[in-house]
C-alpha cells in the first residue's frame, strides 16, 4: 500500500508539473507580447512595463520557463495586470464563495441522486421507473445557467421568497444571509449535476441486482434487504465512487458558469472577466488553482476506490486497464 | 396451483429472448431521437436559404410580444426572435458538428498512437491525457478563447482540443482491448502488415463504441458552446447563438418571457434528441449488452 | 409426504415463452435426482424456480411444494417473499455454476462463509471464527486460516467452488441443489470436487438435486435422472436403466455420445 502511495503521489506531483508546463506554453503560444494585449483594455503605460516585468517578455523563453516553474511551487501567482493586487489571496477571496457552492450543490446532489437511482433500478417495472428515466435525460440535457435563469424568474421575481442574486458584502459574517443568497445557485446545479448521478448509480444498482452473488445469499436464506444491504450497497459503490471525482469537477464547472447567474463573486465570475480584460495572471492563477483542486480531487478519489475494492490493489494506475 | 411474478434477481438465463427486445427498444429510441434532432437540422438547414427577416435588422420595435409580422416577437434590440433562433440553430449545430469534427480526429489518431505505443511512450501519453481530461472542458474553453478573440471558430476550436483528450483516452483503451486479442496474433502470424490489421481489425471493432461516444459528446459540444455564449466568450452578434440569446433575455424574462424561454427549449430538444440517437445507436449496434430493463 | 413435490412446474419469459412447460417430478429425504439437459433446456430455471428465486418478469405456475423437517410445509409458487426466506438455506439451498460470480468480490470469503453459519447457528466471536475454519476444513481446504482471510479473486476456481459447498452446507439443509457445480473448474479438479459433494451428502444425509449436461458426471453421484429438453421432461427413471436402455430418441444420442467418447479414451489407450 505505501509503494502504491508514494508512487500515486509523485504521479501527482508530475502531473502538476505537467499542467504547468501546459500552462505556460499555452499562453506564450500567443501570437506577440501578451503585455501588448493590455493596450486593448487601455492601460497605461506603467500598468503594460510592470506587466512585462513579471513575465520576463525580455528573457529567453527558458529562463521564463524556470521562473514560471519556481513561481508554481512556491505558489506565487504574481500580481494582476490591472490591479496589481497579489492574485494568490483575490482567488483565496474568491474561493470562499466557489467552494462552499461547490460543496453544498455536489451534496444536495448526491443526496438527491442516490435514492433516486436506486428507485428507478429497483422498481423499473412500475410506472415510476422509466418516468425517473426520462427525467433523468432532459436534467443532462438542460443547460445548467438555463435552469439558475427560470428559478430565479420563478423564486426570485415571480414569488419573491429568495434573492435573485448576489452575495453579501461581509461573506460569511452573517451564515443566513450567505446562505440564502447561495440557495438558488446550489439547487440550480444540484438539479443538474444529479441528473447524471442517477444514471450512474441506477447503472450500478442494475448491475447489483443482476448479481450473482445477490442470488448466493439471497438462495442461503438472506432475505433481499439484508443481502443488498451486506452485499450490494458496497458493490455498487464501487463504480459510483469512480466517477464521484469526475463529478465534483463538473459541479465546480458548474458552479463557474451558475456566478455569472446569480452574479455571485466567485471564482468564476473573477476568470471571466479576466479573460475580457486580457489580465493573464489572473487567468493563469485561477487555471493552476483548478487544476490543482482536480487533479487532488482525482487522487483521494482514486484511494478511496482502492480502499473499497480490493481487487485493484495488485494495478497500479486506472489507465493500465 | 397458482399463476404468479415471483419477485427475483433479473438474470437473463435465455439470453436470446432480449436480445430482439433490446434491437426493438434501440430502434425506438432512435427513431425518436433522429425526430428531435432531425427536426433541429431541418431549421437549420432551412435557415440557411430562408429567414423571416435579416439577422440585423432592429426595425421590430424592442421586445414586442408575438404577432403577425413577428411571429414569435423581437428580442431586446428589436430583431426578430424566429429569425434568431433558427441561426442559432445553424450556430449550435455548426458548433457541435465542428467540435466533434475536430476533437474526434485528434482524438482518435492520438487514441490510436497511444495504442500502439510502447510502454514508456503509452505512459507518458497517458499522464498527459489525464492532464488535459482534468483541465475541466469549460476552462479549458475559456483559456483558449482567451488566447484568441471570441469567436464561432475559437469556441469549436476551444471545445474540440478538449473533447479529444477524452477520446483519445477512450480510443486509447479500445485499441488496447484489440490488440490484445487472439485474432490479431493470428492475422500477425500470417503476414498481415500493420496499417493492415489497423484498416481491417482495429477500427472496424472500435467504431460502433466510438460512434457512440461521439454522438454523446456532441451534445456536451453543443451544451458548451452555449455556455461559453452566455458568458459572453461566444459567437458575437450577429450571429446568433442561443446562449448569448438567453443571457440577453435574462433581464427580462418575466416581462418577455418567450425570449428567455425558446432559446433554451431547443436547446433541450436538440441535446436530448442526439443523446437518444447515442442511446439509440448503442443498443442497436450491441443489443447484447446485459441491459435487460 | 415427499421432501420436494413438483407438479406441472411451469415458467413462461416476459414475451410468453414456455421456458420450462409441465415439468413433473418428486424427491424423498436423502433422495439423488440428475436433471440432465443442453443450454437452454430450462434445467438452471427449474431450480431456480424451486427456490422461489426464478427472475422478475418470469411467470412461474403449477406447483412446488417443499416440506423439509422442522419446517412448515410450503408451496413456493406464489408464495410471499418473508415465508419463502425461512425456507431458503434451511429446506433448500443451491451451489451454482460459476464461484467467481457468486462470490462477493468485495468480502473476505471467511466473512461471507461467517454468515450463514452464524444466522444458522447463532455463532458470534471466537466460536464464530472457529466455525468458519471448522467448515473449510470440512470441504478439504488445507490452509484453511489463509482461505478465510482470501478474497474470492485471490484464490483458484476449485478453491472457491469448495468455499460454496462449504456455504451451502453451512445452513444444514434437507435438498441441496447444484447446478452444474463442476462444468466452470478445470478437468483435473471436477473430479475431487464431486468426490467431496458426493461424501459429504451422503454424510449428512441429504437430498441432492444435481444439474449438469454432463451424463457421465451425472451417472456417477445420482440414482434416478430426470431428462430436460427445451423446458420439457422427456425421459425419466434409474440412472442406470436410462444409461443401458434410453427410450426417447433425445436420450438415446445423449447416452451415444457419451459413450463415443468414452470409447475414444479406450482406443487411445491402446
Amino acid at each position: 500500500m505505501t509503494t502504491y502511495l508514494l508512487r500515486r503521489m509523485a504521479f501527482l506531483v508530475i502531473s502538476l508539473l505537467l499542467a504547468s508546463t501546459v500552462l505556460f506554453l499555452l499562453l506564450r503560444l500567443l501570437p506577440g507580447d501578451p503585455a501588448n494585449s493590455l493596450l486593448s483594455v487601455g492601460a497605461s503605460p506603467e500598468q503594460i512595463a510592470a506587466a512585462r516585468h513579471q513575465i520576463g517578455s525580455d528573457r529567453p523563453l527558458p529562463e521564463q520557463f524556470v521562473t514560471w516553474l519556481g513561481q508554481m511551487a512556491t505558489f506565487d501567482l504574481g500580481t494582476s495586470f490591472i490591479s496589481t493586487l497579489p492574485v494568490g489571496p483575490e482567488i483565496a477571496s474568491r474561493l470562499v464563495v466557489t467552494v462552499p457552492l461547490t460543496l453544498l450543490a455536489f451534496l444536495l446532489a448526491v443526496v438527491v441522486a442516490v435514492p433516486v437511482g436506486f428507485v428507478a433500478a429497483h422498481r423499473s417495472n412500475r410506472w415510476y421507473g422509466p418516468l425517473l428515466n426520462g427525467v433523468s435525460q432532459l436534467g443532462i440535457a438542460v443547460p445548467v445557467f438555463w435552469v439558475g435563469m427560470l428559478l430565479i424568474a420563478a423564486f426570485a421575481l415571480y414569488f419573491h421568497i429568495l434573492p435573485a442574486g448576489g452575495f453579501p458584502q461581509d461573506d460569511w459574517t452573517n451564515p443566513g444571509d450567505a446562505l440564502t443568497s447561495l440557495v438558488l445557485p446550489v439547487v440550480t446545479i444540484a438539479l443538474v449535476m444529479s441528473a447524471s448521478l442517477i444514471r450512474y448509480v441506477r447503472s450500478a444498482t442494475v448491475d447489483v441486482l443482476d448479481s450473482d452473488y445477490l442470488r448466493t445469499f439471497r438462495a442461503l436464506g438472506s432475505s433481499f434487504t439484508m443481502a443488498m444491504w451486506r452485499h450490494g450497497l458496497r458493490n455498487a459503490a464501487v463504480p459510483v465512487v469512480s466517477i464521484l471525482g469526475i463529478e465534483l469537477a463538473t459541479t465546480f464547472l458548474g458552479a463557474v458558469v451558475v456566478e455569472s447567474v446569480f452574479a455571485l463573486p466567485g471564482l468564476g465570475s473573477m476568470l471571466a472577466k479576466a479573460i475580457a480584460q486580457h489580465d493573464y495572471p489572473i487567468v493563469q492563477g485561477v487555471l493552476f488553482v483548478s487544476t490543482f483542486g482536480v487533479l487532488v480531487i482525482g487522487f483521494i478519489a482514486d484511494l478511496v476506490q482502492r480502499l473499497i475494492d480490493p481487487r485493484l490493489r495488485g494495478t497500479l494506475s486506472r489507465s493500465a486497464r | 396451483m397458482s399463476q404468479t411474478n415471483i419477485p427475483g434477481p433479473i438474470k437473463a438465463t435465455d439470453p436470446d429472448s432480449t436480445v430482439p427486445a433490446a434491437r426493438r427498444r434501440g430502434s425506438a429510441t432512435l427513431l425518436i431521437g433522429c425526430v428531435l434532432a432531425g427536426a433541429v437540422v431541418a431549421v437549420a438547414i432551412v435557415s440557411l436559404f430562408w429567414v423571416p427577416f435579416a439577422p440585423e435588422d432592429t426595425s421590430g420595435g424592442r421586445l414586442a410580444p408575438p404577432g403577425p409580422p413577428h411571429l414569435l416577437g423581437t428580442d431586446k434590440l428589436g430583431r426578430d426572435l424566429l429569425t434568431q433562433l433558427m441561426i442559432g440553430a445553424r450556430v449550435a449545430l455548426t458548433a457541435g458538428i465542428g467540435s466533434v469534427a475536430l476533437g474526434g480526429i485528434l482524438g482518435v489518431a492520438g487514441g490510436l498512437l497511444a495504442g500502439f505505443a510502447t510502454r514508456w511512450l503509452d505512459d507518458t501519453i497517458s499522464a498527459l491525457l489525464d492532464i488535459l481530461i482534468a483541465f475541466p472542458t469549460l476552462l479549458l474553453a475559456m483559456l483558449v478563447v482567451a488566447a484568441r478573440e471570441a469567436s464561432l471558430s475559437s469556441a469549436i476550436l476551444a471545445i474540440g482540443l478538449a473533447m479529444s483528450a477524452i477520446v483519445a483516452r477512450l480510443t486509447r483503451v479500445l485499441v488496447k482491448r484489440v490488440l490484445a486479442q487472439d485474432y490479431i496474433t493470428a492475422s500477425r502470424t500470417s503476414g498481415t502488415s500493420w496499417p493492415r490489421v489497423v484498416a481491417e481489425h482495429v477500427l472496424p471493432n472500435i467504431w460502433p463504441t466510438l460512434l457512440v461516444n461521439l454522438a454523446l459528446q456532441l451534445g456536451l459540444a453543443v451544451l458548451a458552446e452555449a455556455s461559453l455564449s452566455y458568458l459572453g466568450l461566444g459567437a458575437p452578434p450577429p450571429n446568433a447563438s442561443w446562449g448569448r440569446m438567453l443571457q440577453e433575455a435574462q433581464a427580462t424574462v418575466l416581462t418577455a418571457p418567450l425570449g428567455a424561454i425558446a432559446p433554451g427549449v431547443l436547446l433541450v430538444v436538440l441535446v436530448v434528441g442526439v443523446n437518444l440517437v447515442a442511446d439509440g445507436l448503442r443498443d442497436v449496434a450491441d443489443p447484447t449488452r446485459r441491459r435487460t430493463r | 409426504m415427499s421432501l420436494l413435490d413438483v407438479s406441472e412446474l411451469t415458467v413462461r419469459s416476459a414475451d410468453g415463452r414456455a421456458l420450462v412447460s409441465g415439468v413433473s417430478f418428486t424427491m424423498e429425504p436423502g433422495a439423488r435426482l440428475g436433471l440432465i439437459g443442453e443450454s437452454g433446456s430450462g434445467k438452471s430455471l427449474t431450480a431456480l424456480a424451486i427456490m422461489g428465486l426464478a427472475p422478475a418478469g418470469m411467470t412461474v405456475s403449477g406447483s412446488v411444494v417443499l416440506d423439509a423437517p422442522g419446517l412448515v410445509r410450503t408451496e413456493v409458487v406464489g408464495a410471499a417473499e418473508r415465508r419463502l426466506n425461512g425456507l431458503r438455506g434451511r429446506a433448500a439451498t443451491v451451489v451454482f455454476q460459476e464461484p467467481l460470480t457468486a462470490l462477493d468480490p468485495l468480502m473476505k470469503v471467511g466473512h461471507q462463509l461467517a454468515e450463514p453459519l452464524r444466522r444458522v447457528r447463532g455463532l458470534r466471536g471466537a466460536a464464530l471464527r472457529k466455525a468458519v475454519l471448522a467448515a473449510l476444513e470440512e470441504v478439504r481446504l488445507t490452509d484453511p486460516g489463509r482461505i478465510a482471510k482470501a478474497y474470492p479473486h485471490e484464490i483458484s476456481g476449485g478453491q472457491r467452488q469448495r468455499v460454496a459447498i462449504a456455504m451451502a452446507l453451512a445452513c444444514e439443509p434437507a435438498l441441496l441443489i447444484a447446478d452444474e457445480p463442476t462444468t466452470a473448474l478445470d478437468v483435473t479438479v471436477q473430479a475431487e470436487v464431486l468426490a467431496l459433494l458426493d461424501g459429504l451428502v451422503s454424510a449428512r444425509g441429504m437430498a441432492l438435486l444435481f444439474i449438469s449436461h454432463d451424463l457421465a458426471v451425472v451417472s456417477a453421484v445420482t440414482d434416478d435422472v430426470l431428462v430436460l429438453k427445451d423446458g420439457e421432461a422427456v425421459e425419466s427413471g434409474r440412472v442406470l436403466d436410462i444409461v443401458n436402455t434410453p427410450r426417447h430418441p433425445y436420450t438415446r444420442d445423449l447416452v451415444g455420445s457419451a459413450r463415443q467418447l468414452d470409447s475414444a479414451l479406450d482406443w487411445s489407450r491402446r
